[in-house]
């Protein structure tokens, strides 16, 4: 394990904001923190970073208590959101920072940085100014300063915050392919789900300080550990039924679940992806309320007659209009018993 | 943190009590009931009401007649602007001796003021107040106008987009930012102003007395020193309760504020409202400031091929005269002296009050600094002789004192000129920096620093010109017989004839040119901006 | 860049920190018996020449201390008494003389020579603590172009500057904080007696006499008969100065006048005596007492009125024409004797305080 968090917490006030969080990243382990904010996930990284005391519990890396362990000797890597470059030094001088405190020499330092820069796409940028550069190209920059002193460890702190859609989805694949190929181990954290879903190989949710779940982004997504990081991953359909056998009762009727759904009384998740539509007068009887074109389906809210609203996935073409009267079946694939 | 505190306790904390304990211990008993004594005559109230009121409207009307023009040298770019920021730094330079003679210019019998109007304004209260104001117009040019520059204009633009006024703006953006610059600048203006000696001598006249003046006499000449004590604690109650209600008033929030370099926010004047607000700060600096300093390099011209100035490079041997060469440069080896000392010290004090660990005790140092600009520089002076007699400190005949006493003066400015500006450095800053692995020694190197360079000149400048100007105890402590430029020039006045009155404001015309020329130096002393690879 | 900064100011330090020990070793009067220090006031001056020719025949090191005013300097002096800064200390005047004496400033000490100093000068015979150096006269000096322009005589005497013809012509400093101020007060109280010179300020006063804190400023601002009065356009013509300020107008004029611009009102002089005396406590006696020896030396003597423009008090001694012809010691100046003036001085200056400033 390159870093182990043993039971960590951090009170700030009365209130806990790190409540005994228990994490593991394995080497080369990309791990991303997803939470709301104020669930914590900032404060863990301080806490990693050593920016940030303890009130209890244990940070280990490689093996080795942290504790008293200035964050300059901790040997990680950082990078801000607003990524803090130094605005009295140019790119090169930005970048050639963390080498220069650990002592390399002036051809060490050129070298290196010029090895970054190619890496993150901006080949031969050395002498710009900083405040001359664009969101985008800032955030390189604070990326290759960070991974310039080789860290053993890098922390991303809404790394794609500030940046627009189309770049930040370019980025977050390029950023998995550069750690990919480098091998980093990198612990990010994010508010946003899709961000944390393409880039990390695993995920945590985070909420009010303490883990809701773990897991691969596919586990988490084909199986919310409760109604919260349901509703955190976007999904709304979500209601409270009892489970009998392969079915369960619910507000909208008779529910059916996969084979080794738990009994008895639980909520009930059901992906947009499984909630089918059909004509009105076959299954649960609903009207359009609401439609809104996501790029490359449909979601419809449709409004049972005595029941709470479900969000629907449609097709371009299928989509119905605003007031249809539409019949809604589901899908057991796509039904999640939750907690 | 550690070695400023040893500084200040060395060199300011145990003369002071020394002294202070000498007056009211009499015969081994403490004289405790002389404090009511002297405090109930209504002399002693009446002086520290005149004392205090006049420091205060001194503030007031310094920072009215500044404050536009920090803004006019902060933002706005005109030729010639660098020298007339040091020019307007000069008259703090200028022993009081020599400034009555130039203010009576102004404001005197035969001056501009009554050759236009008929007003003379000598021996009232006006002449001390404006000349205080001639003073103290470079310490709030200096300490806001250096903040102001570093100000992000976008902030102002941002809200003027939101919709509010110039005005609005300006009030809800600029003023908050610029806040704890202005209260410092106001602090100190009337910490000098309270503790004023020889203006108020001189421009008022004998009828009018501070509580400086009244300490002065108690201890030099009636040799009172039991009264002297006890208004030096008065003297020391009033400063510190202006200290503490400064403290707790400025709101000194942690604001992380965007700064940008200077030369970026300086530009041309646009419009009439700007123009007119240049050319009005440009007239009052030439009235108020120029105008005095003027009067005295015309009469060090008075005798025909620069007489005067061939005379002070003459060497009589026989008689008494001041190689002005050697009066430089002992006036250059103890500015510099009292520029490193302030500035180290200074440093170190800044840094350690802006850790964010930085406890209750440490914030109280803070205003702690502040009390050697307040305190009687009689006071200070006499403490050392007392204090500082037995080895290994016995530095009462040592050349290092005045260097020393000038720098417990020039701490304070170091301190708050650069305490905004390292205040407003954002923190995460310095957390990426610890993160790259900067000590907490090279994270100050390397991320406040560069940004407080510019604070930093500016510190020194007021250090190098408090040093040349010889404030505070310098007056009062034994001088071993290496004359500086304002020693010289007050010898030179203490004689009738017309060729030492000549030489005496020759010398000072060198004094003010040395002045401007070593800060002209400073400012233009600026490191790469970009480029440290 | 930064490293260069800091190192400099680093190393800047530490050399100031090193010369420091290195000259305060050198610079103490004490133990080292190779140098004897002298404090004095700040208008202590003597030519380099003369100090030179004592320090190689005594083979002593003079240091010099200056230490503020003549009255900043006795009190500091008395302050250290115990441990005193230096060894000889030089510019107690008559006005302060009892204070020093009976705050135990000095020891014993007659110096060679001292039977060579003119009688009228001697002080403190039986236990010779202090050694009389110099002597001057507060007098009232008037500016010649003034009074012929006017067709005025100029006053002569105390009484003369109350009359009304004199009317607000008089400049005077203030006898709280000023050595002339002080003496033109204690000549009034010579010449009126103890009860009767404030009825003679109060006539001055109403007579006009404006009162500056300095003799810097009522000389050089107030004063029409100097340059820099010139310069400020002062219309008094008449100020409390020295008697020796006409011949330094005539040694210093530019362009150097034929005979002297002002003159001296000798009915309104006050002498002052100037002593010097060993330090209780010091360190270097035998230095201190060879220097004693020198301040009455003729050298010194004849050195001392262009250094610092006082008359000397041994006899035969020399001085220069101008002082001769343009500002001789007054013949029959008001004096009064050091106990008593220590004994009135504080009570007198409140009084002519209230009087006078308020």
């Amino acid at each position: 394990m390159l870093l182990s968090l043993e039971d960590a917490t951090v009170r700030f006030g009365g209130r806990a904001v790190l409540d005994t969080v228990g994490l593991d990243v394995a080497e080369h382990e990309i791990v991303c923190v997803l939470g709301p904010s104020g669930s914590g996930k900032s404060t863990l990284l301080r806490a990693v970073a050593g920016l940030q005391p303890l009130d209890a519990g244990r940070v280990l890396l490689d093996g080795r208590d942290q504790a008293g362990v200035p964050a300059h000797k901790r040997g990680v890597g950082l990078m801000f959101q607003d990524h803090q470059l130094f605005p009295q030094r140019d790119v090169g001088g930005n970048v050639a920072f963390g080498l220069r405190m650990h002592g390399a020499s002036r051809p060490q330092q050129e070298q290196r940085v010029r090895e970054l820069l190619d890496l993150v796409g901006l080949p031969g940028a050395a002498r710009r100014a900083v405040a001359a550069l664009s969101g985008g190209e800032q955030q390189r920059v604070a990326l290759a300063r960070a991974l310039a002193p080789r860290p053993r460890l890098l922390m991303l702190d809404e790394p794609l915050g500030q940046l627009d859609r189309s770049l930040r989805e370019r980025l977050v694949v390029e950023l998995r392919e550069l750690f990919g190929r480098l091998g980093t181990t990198v612990l990010a954290v994010t508010h946003d789900q899709g961000e944390a879903f393409a880039l990390a190989d695993r995920v945590v949710v985070m909420r009010d300080g303490r883990i809701a779940q773990s897991g691969t982004p596919l586990e988490v997504w084909q199986r919310p550990a409760d109604e919260f990081v349901a509703r955190f991953l976007g999904f709304d359909n979500v209601v409270e039924g009892t489970v009998a056998g392969q079915a369960a009762d619910t507000p909208w009727g008779k529910l059916p679940v996969p084979e080794d759904a738990a009994q008895g009384t639980h909520t009930l998740l059901v992906r947009p992806a499984g909630v089918r539509l059909v004509p009105a007068d076959e299954g649960l009887r609903c009207t359009v309320a609401a439609r809104t074109f996501k790029g490359t389906h449909v979601a419809v809210q449709l409004q049972p007659q005595e029941a709470p609203r479900l969000e629907a996935a449609c097709a371009l073409r299928e989509a119905p209009e605003v007031g249809d009267e539409v019949g809604v079946e589901f899908d057991a694939a796509e039904t999640v018993v939750l907690d | 943190m550690v070695v400023p505190v040893a500084f200040f306790a060395l060199f300011f904390a145990w003369p002071v009590a020394a002294i202070v304990a000498r007056g009211l211990k009499v015969d081994g008993a403490w004289q405790f009931g002389r404090i009511a004594d002297v405090v109930a005559q209504s002399d002693i109230r009446h002086v520290l009401w005149f004392t205090t009121w006049q420091a205060l409207a001194s503030t007031a009307l310094t920072l009215l007649i500044a404050l536009p023009g920090a803004y006019v040298f902060a933002r706005l770019d005109f030729p010639g602007k660098q020298v007339l920021r040091a020019v307007v730094t000069v008259p703090f330079v200028l022993p009081t001796v020599v400034v009555g003679t130039a203010f009576l210019a102004l404001v005197g019998r035969g001056g501009l003021l009554d050759e236009l109007w008929g007003v003379r304004l000598d021996t009232t209260v006006w002449a001390i107040l404006l000349a205080h104001v001639f003073f103290n117009y470079a310490v709030v040019v200096r300490t806001v106008g250096g903040l102001w520059g570093q100000l992000d204009p976008g902030q102002e633009e941002a809200a003027r987009m939101l919709g509010a006024s110039r005005w609005a703006a300006w009030r809800k953006v600029t003023l908050p930012a610029l806040a704890p610059a202005v209260a410092a600048a106001a602090l100190m203006v009337f910490l000098f102003t309270f503790t004023s000696f020889g203006v108020v001598q001189i421009l008022g006249g004998p009828t009018f007395a501070t509580l400086e003046v009244e300490i002065y006499r108690q201890t030099s000449e009636i040799f009172d020193l039991s009264t002297a004590a006890v208004l030096t604690i008065v003297q020391f109650v009033a400063v510190g309760a202006i200290l503490a209600v400064h403290a707790r008033t400025v709101r000194r929030r942690e604001t992380a504020l965007r700064l940008v370099d200077a030369s970026v926010t300086a530009r041309r004047p646009r419009g009439a409202r700007e123009w007119g607000l240049l050319a009005g700060v440009l007239a009052t600096v030439l009235v108020l400031l120029v105008l005095p300093l003027a009067v005295l390099v015309q009469r060090s011209l008075d005798a025909p091929g620069f007489g005067y100035y061939r005379a002070l490079t003459r060497d009589d041997g026989g008689t008494f005269l001041v190689p002005p060469i050697e009066a430089i440069g002992n006036s250059l080896q103890y500015a510099v002296a009292a520029t490193a000392i302030a500035v180290v010290i200074g440093g170190l004090a800044a840094a350690a009050l802006t850790r964010r660990d930085a406890g209750r005790l440490v914030r109280g140092f803070d205003a702690l600094l502040m009390l050697p600009l307040g305190v009687s520089a009689v006071t200070v002076g006499f403490g050392f002789l007392i204090a500082l007699d037995e080895p290994p400190l016995d530095l009462r005949s040592s050349w290092i004192l005045v260097p020393l006493a000038q720098a417990l003066v020039g701490v304070p400015f170091v301190v708050r000129t650069m305490l905004p500006v390292l205040r407003a450095v954002d923190g995460r800053l310095r957390e990426s920096a610890a993160v790259l692995g900067a000590s907490p020694w090279r994270v100050w190197r390397e991320v406040d620093l560069p940004m407080v360079r510019r604070a930093l000149l500016v510190a020194a400048g007021f250090a190098f010109a408090v040093s040349l100007g010889e404030f505070g105890a310098t007056v009062f402590i034994a001088r071993p017989d290496n004359p500086t430029l304002p020693v010289a020039v007050a010898r030179l006045l203490g004689r009738p004839g017309a060729l030492n009155y000549g030489q005496a404001m020759a010398l000072s015309t060198i004094l003010m040119v040395v002045c401007a020329v070593a800060l002209l130096v400073l400012e233009r002393l600026r490191t790469d901006r970009t480029g440290e690879f | 860049m930064h490293t260069k900064t800091f190192v400099a100011a680093a190393v800047g330090l530490g050399l100031i920190t090193l010369s420091a020990c290195g000259s305060s070793s050198g610079s103490e009067g004490s133990g080292n018996s190779k140098s004897v220090t002298l404090v004095s006031h700040d208008s202590w001056a003597v030519s380099k020449s003369v100090l030179a020719d004592f320090e190689k025949k005594s083979g002593y090191k003079v240091n010099v201390l200056k230490d503020g005013d003549a009255g900043q300097a006795v009190n500091k002096a008395i302050l250290t008494k115990d441990n005193p800064q230096g060894d000889v200390f030089f510019g107690v005047d008559n006005t302060l003389l009892s204070r020093a004496l009976d705050n135990g400033l000095f020891q014993s000490y007659e110096a060679k020579g001292s039977d060579l100093i003119l009688p009228e000068y001697r002080v403190d015979q039986a236990k010779h603590r202090v050694t009389p150096i110099d002597s001057g006269d507060i007098c009232v000096n008037y500016d010649k172009a003034y009074f012929s322009k006017h067709k005025l005589t100029p006053p002569a005497s105390f009484d003369d500057l109350v009359k009304p013809e004199y009317k607000n012509l008089l400049v005077t400093e203030n006898a709280a904080t000023s050595s002339p101020g002080l003496g033109f007060l204690l000549g009034s109280a010579a010449k009126y007696g103890d009860a009767g010179w404030q009825g003679y300020w109060e006539k001055l006063k109403a007579n006009g006499v404006k009162v500056v804190d300095g003799w810097e400023q009522a000389y050089n601002e107030e004063f029409s008969g100097s340059a820099g009065g010139k310069k400020a356009k002062a219309d008094r013509p008449l100020v409390v100065s020295y008697a020796s300020s006409p011949p330094a107008e005539v040694i210093y004029g530019d362009p150097k006048p034929k005979t002297a611009p002002t003159g001296v009102s000798y009915g309104t002089c006050f002498r002052q005596v100037e002593y010097a005396g060993l330090l209780s406590n010091a360190k270097n006696s035998k230095g201190g007492k060879a220097l004693l020896d020198f301040l009455v030396t003729k050298e010194f003597q004849d050195d001392m009125p262009l250094n610092m423009f006082v008359y000397p008090v041994r006899e035969g001694a020399q001085v220069p024409p101008e002082f001769v012809k343009y500002g001789p010691q007054a013949k029959d100046p008001e004096t009064m004797a050091p106990a008593k003036i220590a004994d009135n001085r504080d009570q007198w200056v409140k009084s002519w305080t209230s009087l006078v400033l308020k």
